[in-house]
């Protein structure tokens, strides 16, 4: 017999869906099937049962070989590590719950560390424009009731958010959208034709890295004021009726993505965003809402705000905490070589990172705390395996639109593997003892 | 005025916060008590003497004090944080946070300086000599007030976001800038002699911005207001004038809206 497992959470990306359904077997070992779930997020589920997983940490040799160690001993050569360093870095935090990340931050702050989650990446950027003039922002929830207006600027949801435009933003028949995607108007701003762009009312292929003027554009447009004939590869009039029809919702929400926080202008097209959207408030309600990626990036920011007062790249190194993205910010902490020791979890900046940056790894001692293999385990000198957060372990998770949603643990580990915060206690307890703080 | 000399000896292996080098913390010390003053390696503190040979001994007063810093000091920063009087004179390049937050005094920098040169700037000069880094004379992060006094002259290129929420003072670029000057400034003058890129004056109140070179692309939001003769740093010509950022929200005088002044020298 097996078992049918409703309301599980989806530990993949920042929409955190929670009507997903699984099989298990009787025993609660064996994850069998997956519904509800997009592709991505169900081959996440079922990753957690391939065979080949590695199940107890490892260290690199010098030969390239990996040996088998137990959790004692990468607990013990984590907090050496760390408890050793001048300036040491912990990454990642954006694929755990944030039990996981707390115990983190214990760390960080007896090893006076520097802290920073993926939104290094992604979203950092929107963190930036977020302290500079703020964010007027709703949940999903209110999208799906009210919004008559959705704009996806930067961002694929088709292809990265598989099931935001049915669960909330497009397709659903909420309170005041009874009519599903016949009473909304759908803009998508992106230089490429993607397949949500492809769905749009109104497609802006905007030139590339020329979103900033865009942004602008649409602001002077608003005011009525002069334009030049053509903006960033668009014509004025397009602007102006877009800019009216903008104007003339009852709700609108813009959507963005890593297009403009990444792209030419980075932090300022997030702040020009904010600002269109603070300007749409005196003609009708708009709000704003970055794509968060990872599924519990945003819970990362919030424990840190909460601990730190700072959401990411935060420098603890004097003992107080720092944020200045540009010094305490991860790439430039390693691309300047900043750092002398390595600590990652819950992300793969091997693969997402510079070149320039990854190659720092293999100067420093470091540390990589993941269940899967990625490009970051295997350059780092320990690779410490963990149970899957969301599929064999449950902790809270913050959605992109700040809503704390608890995930569910839905099948057992291998037996005798850690999960991250079990990990982390290990290192955090080890680290205590070295620096003799009770 | 007294001259004290620091030479870097023990190069660190990370990078060094040295927040005590400028005349306000030297002032009234000896050599031997200078080299007591703390520095920053990461988590570690210890004291510029480790690092630094320390010669001559400062004057009573930071007025009557002046630094010279030799040998490699490009893994250094915060030299002249908080300068309020006196000189400082790097003879190479250094890093981030050159001369910030100073409020009077001289600063001179004969090689580059990186990013968060000049941050807050109040008063005094801070001259490079070789290229600036991003965020010259800007705000601290998620702060509104950047550079509000004083004068930067940076005789290299200068990187992106410089001048970002300044308020006043003035800044001369003899090179070319990089993305984005100016943003959210509210007042100041910025001189760029050579070549701007794109997103000059983005979300502008005010404040004046002069390019003697070329722009690649102008922010929509400056409007075309005719041509004018004018004389700027002493050079003479005729300038394009724009005003904007016209999507940007702006103070009114006299019944008269105040914009930001942009002009391209034609």
């Amino acid at each position: 017999m097996t078992k049918t497992i409703t309301d599980v959470i989806c530990p993949f990306c920042g929409t955190l869906c929670d009507d997903v359904e699984v099989v298990v077997s009787d025993d609660g070992k064996q994850l069998l099937e997956v519904y509800n779930a997009c592709v991505i997020g169900t081959e996440k589920f079922l990753h957690s049962q391939s065979k080949d997983r590695v199940t107890r940490p490892r260290m690199h040799q010098p030969d390239g070989t990996w040996k088998e160690i137990s959790y004692d001993e990468a607990a013990e050569y984590s907090a050496q590590m760390l408890a050793k360093a001048k300036k040491p870095l912990m990454f990642g935090w954006s694929s755990t719950n944030c039990e996981a990340q707390s115990v983190g931050n214990e760390i960080a702050e007896i090893t006076r560390a520097c802290c920073d989650n993926t939104a290094a990446t992604c979203h950092g950027t929107s963190l930036i424009a977020i302290q500079d003039i703020g964010l007027p922002s709703c949940t999903l929830g209110e999208i799906k009731n009210r919004a008559d207006r959705v704009i996806f600027w930067g961002c694929n949801p088709a292809h990265a958010h598989p099931r935001h435009m049915s669960r909330y933003s497009i397709f659903p028949r909420g309170f005041f959208t009874s009519k599903g995607q016949m009473s909304r108007k759908m803009i998508v701003v992106d230089p490429r034709v993607t397949d949500t762009a492809k769905m749009a009312d109104v497609h802006l292929q905007v030139e590339q890295g020329m979103d900033y003027e865009l942004l602008d554009a649409l602001r002077v447009a608003f005011k009525g004021e002069w334009l030049p004939d053509v903006v960033a590869g668009i014509p004025k009039e397009k602007i102006r009726e877009v800019a009216d029809m903008m104007k003339s919702g009852r709700f609108g929400i813009i959507f963005f993505g890593m297009g403009v926080t990444q792209s030419l202008g980075k932090n300022h097209n997030i702040d020009a965003a904010i600002a269109v959207t603070k300007d749409l408030n005196e003609y009708t309600k708009f709000s704003i809402m970055p794509m968060r990626g990872h599924y519990n990036v945003t819970g990362s920011g919030e424990v840190f705000g909460w601990q730190f007062g700072f959401p990411y790249a935060v420098d603890l190194t004097r003992g107080f905490a720092r944020y200045n993205p540009g010094d305490t910010s991860t790439i430039d902490l390693l691309v300047r070589g900043e750092v002398d020791a390595m600590f990652t979890i819950g992300s793969d900046p091997g693969a997402h990172f510079p070149i320039s940056a990854v190659k720092q790894f293999a100067h420093i001692p470091s540390v990589c705390v993941d269940p899967h293999l990625t490009p970051t385990t295997g350059v780092s000198k320990l690779h410490v395996p963990v149970a899957f957060n969301g599929v064999e372990v449950g902790g809270n998770c913050y959605r992109m639109d700040n809503v704390p949603i608890d995930c569910r643990k839905v099948v057992e580990p291998p037996e005798g593997m850690l999960t991250d915060e079990q990990f982390l206690i290990k290192v955090r307890d080890r680290v205590r003892q070295l620096k003799g703080v009770a | 005025m007294e001259t004290v000399t620091i030479t870097m000896k023990n190069p660190p292996a990370l990078y060094l916060e040295a927040d005590n080098v400028s005349p306000d913390a030297f002032a009234g010390k000896t050599a031997a008590q200078i080299g007591d003053l703390h520095v920053y390696e990461g988590n570690v503190t210890s004291t510029l003497g480790k690092y630094f040979e320390i010669s001559g001994n400062a004057g009573a007063t930071a007025a009557d004090t002046k630094i010279v810093v030799k040998g490699d000091v490009k893994k250094v920063k915060y030299l002249g944080f908080k300068m309020s009087a006196g000189e400082l004179v790097v003879e190479g390049s250094t890093d981030q946070y050159a001369g910030g937050w100073m409020t009077g005094g001289k600063m001179l920098v004969k090689g580059n300086v990186e990013a968060f040169a000049g941050t807050a700037m109040k008063g005094g000069e801070l001259t490079i000599e070789g290229n600036a880094g991003n965020y010259l004379g800007a705000a601290y992060r998620g702060d509104w007030r950047g550079m509000t006094g004083g004068k930067i002259l940076v005789k290299g290129n200068a990187g992106s976001d410089i001048g970002m929420y300044m308020l006043g003072g003035e800044m001369i670029i003899n090179g070319n800038v990089d993305v984005h000057v100016c943003t959210h400034a509210e007042g100041g003058k910025v001189i760029i002699k050579g070549n701007a890129k794109t997103k000059i004056g983005g979300q502008m109140v005010d404040g004046t911005i002069f390019v003697f070179g070329t722009i690649d692309v102008m922010m929509p939001g400056f409007k075309p207001a005719g041509e004018v003769d004018m004389e700027v740093d002493g050079i003479k010509g005729k300038f394009a004038h724009y005003i904007g950022d016209t999507g940007e929200r702006h103070k009114k005088k006299k019944g008269q809206i105040i914009y930001g002044n942009l002009y391209k020298k034609i």
